[in-house]
């Protein structure tokens, strides 16, 4: 097994000692993305630490939330996308024709740019993953997993005397805590989360942020963010993303303040992007 | 800010440009609100004129008439089985028949009259009276008051749509006196002045040697034809009643300018009608039989029962069909189909499907349900087998849009928890497309309520006299009801037609208050 690329030294404790002991949750090698016959993403191989921020920066179009989606296998229900390489996920390959795409995005949860709450109350918009993948034995097993989502996703509080109004009645920030708390009601194992904050405003988004690094201790989590202090913030780890190719990969602090590629150090300054 | 000082002409120019943009603002204003107006304004004509034609039909005059219920003519075969009795058409005829005959005696004269006073009633009118007494068999032997429709020329006579008349004042009437060849003489001074004009300025109006106008003189109950009219002077000649009540009762004279011989009511029939009236016997009541009555050659009796009842039937079929149909193949072409070169060609063929002219699938269904597959004719099963042909089209096209109108996070917000495409589709999708479907649905239907063409082709234009009580009976449905009508001769068709053209609307406005509802009701925001 690979151990994660860049100076351990600059990793913090936990997400070392973490990827000492599993190793890479996830694990892509060679992976090509093509829509029809344009080719996205070239050749990316690279892997993500368990109980770890991976965030996945880059320009637009350069390819990120293509990657982001191939982990899931979000990608099948686009007309003419195509994923090459392999993606081992716990030395499985997800693209294998016995890994069903329903069970896979059970275990790897995925939270959306614009918030996407289902138009249904609060408490069924946590209960339908729950439902459909039979996780809950009767009502009060139920209600016990929608109180502990909401918890973790820091709703609780705000939300615990409404559960049946409309999800689409919260604000933004409250709306995208929603989703992220139906993501982790079906008990994933990753959370990947395509551009979460971009649009709430920054209150909202320094609470997401805050329920990010709370998540990290449980989960694989892969962001893909505009955002470079968001990355700076929130991440342990960084891949930066150009003209679909991974230019670089690192520990977070690594690719900050010492970045080995010149295009890297470009972008992180300002100077295209 | 540098460049407005540079050119001093480009502040004037713009202004110019910004006073044209106004104008043409304004002008496609002035254009909007006049298109708005101008099919508000058809819209109001139709319902106005549609309107005030049924608003005639709305209530018709009845009858009364007190009969005894002679048991020797009602059941005449002893005892009477109760079927014989509602069967028994012919005997209440009599009985209603001998009633006018006691009112009117001299009508008893001659075949001609006796015909005359038959005219009044149609027969098939009495026979509501006749299946209620066969339901209370105690009602034998015992006096009731029979309630028929009068003949529809007479009605529209009293509603003052048929046969035109001028009502004149008659003055002072000094003497009557029997005259030696019939009749009687009566004057008074000045008595027909007004008369005596009147007549002059219709016979300006026709020709030359065109007969006398009717005039008709009435006082209380009694109807009287004159002629040799003078200003003071004129011959009577009594049609019913008593001569005493023209000396004690005001009179009043009546100038009937169409010729007797080219009207369907006779002056007889009028001064008749009259009386009955004076005599309070005839009602104008709501006509209630315009929806509790079926198809019938008499425009008093006919009502719309029947077409109603096979509409609905007919609606039934074509929902069962087309909606299940249409919504489910809409789903699958949206939702799971690929898009390839396969469905692209179904889908401009539904395309296709949706603009093909409506009496063509009337010739596909005579072929295809009657003629192939030996379905009955003139049926609701193969109507409604046919308008669904015509709808699932329609049904589809707005399914698709409504499903299109949901937004794509939904449907990877529920990919993404895990749900299956089936289950993202059923569970979230088709959910809240279901106001936009249900609409499309309605309104697809809602129109092919309204189709009579294809019906034609397959048999439901039949008279049909019985409500159909299958999809598999005979029957009509309300636009062929209403072309049906329209194309029958009689005057009083004509308001008819124009209330069952109000109880069609009536339904397709319930409908379309459905979708108004529903979406309301179910339209949720995301």
């Amino acid at each position: 097994m690979d151990t994660s690329q860049g100076n351990p030294m600059m990793d913090d404790g936990l997400t070392l000692q973490r990827t000492k002991d599993g190793g890479p949750r996830i694990d892509c090698r060679n992976i090509k993305v093509f829509y029809g016959q344009a080719e996205a993403i070239h050749d990316v191989s690279m892997s993500f630490p368990d109980r770890a921020v991976t965030a996945l920066i880059g320009p637009s179009g350069c390819g990120k939330s293509t990657f982001l989606r191939c982990l899931n296998r979000m990608n099948d229900t686009i007309e003419n996308c195509r994923v090459e390489g392999k993606i081992l996920m716990d030395g499985e390959d997800i693209n294998d024709a016995d890994v069903d795409p329903v069970l896979l995005r059970s275990r790897v949860g995925m939270v959306f740019q614009k918030p996407n709450p289902f138009p249904k109350s609060i408490y069924d918009n946590i209960a339908y993953g729950p439902r459909i993948h039979g996780l809950a034995n009767g009502r009060e097993d139920l209600d016990a997993i929608v109180e502990k989502s909401l918890r973790r996703a820091g709703l609780w509080d705000e939300v615990k005397d409404r559960l049946s109004a409309p999800g689409t009645g919260l604000s933004g920030g409250q709306q995208q805590r929603l989703c992220i708390a139906r993501a982790i009601a079906v008990q994933p194992e990753v959370i990947l989360m395509d551009e979460p904050c971009s649009a709430l405003d920054p209150i909202a988004t320094a609470r997401i942020e805050e329920l990010i690094d709370e998540l990290r201790n449980r989960y694989c989590i892969v962001i893909v963010t505009h955002s470079m202090q968001q990355a700076a913030r929130v991440s342990q780890r960084t891949a930066f993303f150009h003209l679909g190719n991974l230019v670089e990969m690192g520990d977070t602090g690594q690719i900050f303040t010492n970045p080995r590629e010149k295009r890297t150090e470009d972008y992180i300054t300002g100077r295209f992007g | 800010m540098t460049d407005t000082a540079r050119n001093p002409d480009s502040k004037a120019k713009a202004m110019k440009r910004l006073k044209k943009r106004r104008a043409a603002d304004g002008r496609f204003r002035f254009y909007g609100l006049s298109a708005i107006l101008t099919a508000l304004g058809a819209l109001a004509v139709l319902v106005i004129t549609i309107g005030s034609q049924a608003l005639s039909a709305a209530t018709y005059h009845v009858v009364n008439y007190d009969i005894t219920l002679d048991p020797a003519v009602i059941a005449p075969e002893g005892a009477g089985r109760p079927e014989d009795i509602g069967r028994n058409v012919e005997g209440f005829y009599g009985l209603v028949r001998d009633n006018l005959l006691e009112t009117f005696p001299e009508a008893a004269e001659d075949r001609a009259s006796r015909r005359e006073v038959a005219d009044f009633v149609t027969r098939l009118a009495v026979l509501p009276t006749a299946q209620m007494v066969a339901k209370q068999p105690e009602l034998v032997g015992t006096r009731i008051t029979l309630t028929a429709p009068l003949n529809d020329d007479l009605d529209l006579y009293l509603k003052g749509q048929g046969v035109r008349e001028r009502k004149l004042d008659v003055g002072a009437i000094a003497s009557i006196k029997g005259e030696a060849e019939g009749g009687y003489r009566v004057t008074g001074a000045g008595a027909f002045d007004a008369v005596v004009a009147a007549m002059a300025v219709a016979a300006a109006d026709l020709p030359a040697d065109a007969p006398e106008p009717s005039v008709l003189l009435t006082a209380g109950p009694s109807t009287g034809r004159l002629t040799e009219i003078s200003a003071g002077s004129a011959h009577l000649e009594l049609l019913t009643g008593k001569i005493r009540d023209f000396a004690r009762l005001q009179s009043k004279a009546r100038l009937i300018v169409a010729l007797e011989s080219e009207r369907t009511i006779s002056d007889q029939q009028i001064a008749w009608t009259l009386a009955l009236k004076d005599m309070d016997r005839i009602d104008r009541v709501p006509r209630t039989t315009l929806l509790t009555n079926s198809d019938s050659t008499y425009p008093e009796l006919a009502g719309g029962l029947a077409a109603i009842v096979g509409s609905l039937l007919t609606m039934l079929i074509t929902a069962l069909v087309a909606m299940p149909i249409g919504i489910l193949a809409a789903v699958y072409l949206e939702e799971f189909a690929p898009k390839n070169r396969v469905t692209e060609f179904i889908e401009v063929n539904i395309n296709n499907l949706a603009a093909v002219p409506s009496i063509v699938f009337g010739l596909l269904g005579a072929a295809l349900y009657i003629n192939f597959l030996g379905m009955p004719r003139s049926a609701p099963l193969v109507g409604g087998l046919v308008l669904a042909l015509m709808t699932f089209p329609v049904v589809i096209i707005a399914s698709r849009a409504a499903l299109k109108a949901v937004p794509p996070s939904v449907r990877s917000g529920a990919l993404a928890v895990g749900a299956s495409q089936m289950q993202t589709v059923f569970h979230h999708v088709v959910p809240l497309a279901a106001p936009g479907i249900l609409t499309g649905a309605i309104l697809g239907m809602a129109r092919a309520l309204g189709e009579s063409a294809p019906l034609l082709l397959i048999g439901m234009v039949a008279f049909v006299g019985d409500v159909p009580r299958s999809p598999t009976d005979e029957s009509t449905v309300m636009p062929v009801l209403i072309f049906s009508w329209s194309n029958n001769a009689e005057r009083a068709w004509e308001p008819l037609t124009s209330a069952m053209i109000i109880v069609l609307l009536a339904f397709l406005l319930l409908m379309n208050g459905l979708v108004v509802f529903l979406r309301r009701k179910y339209e949720r925001r995301w």
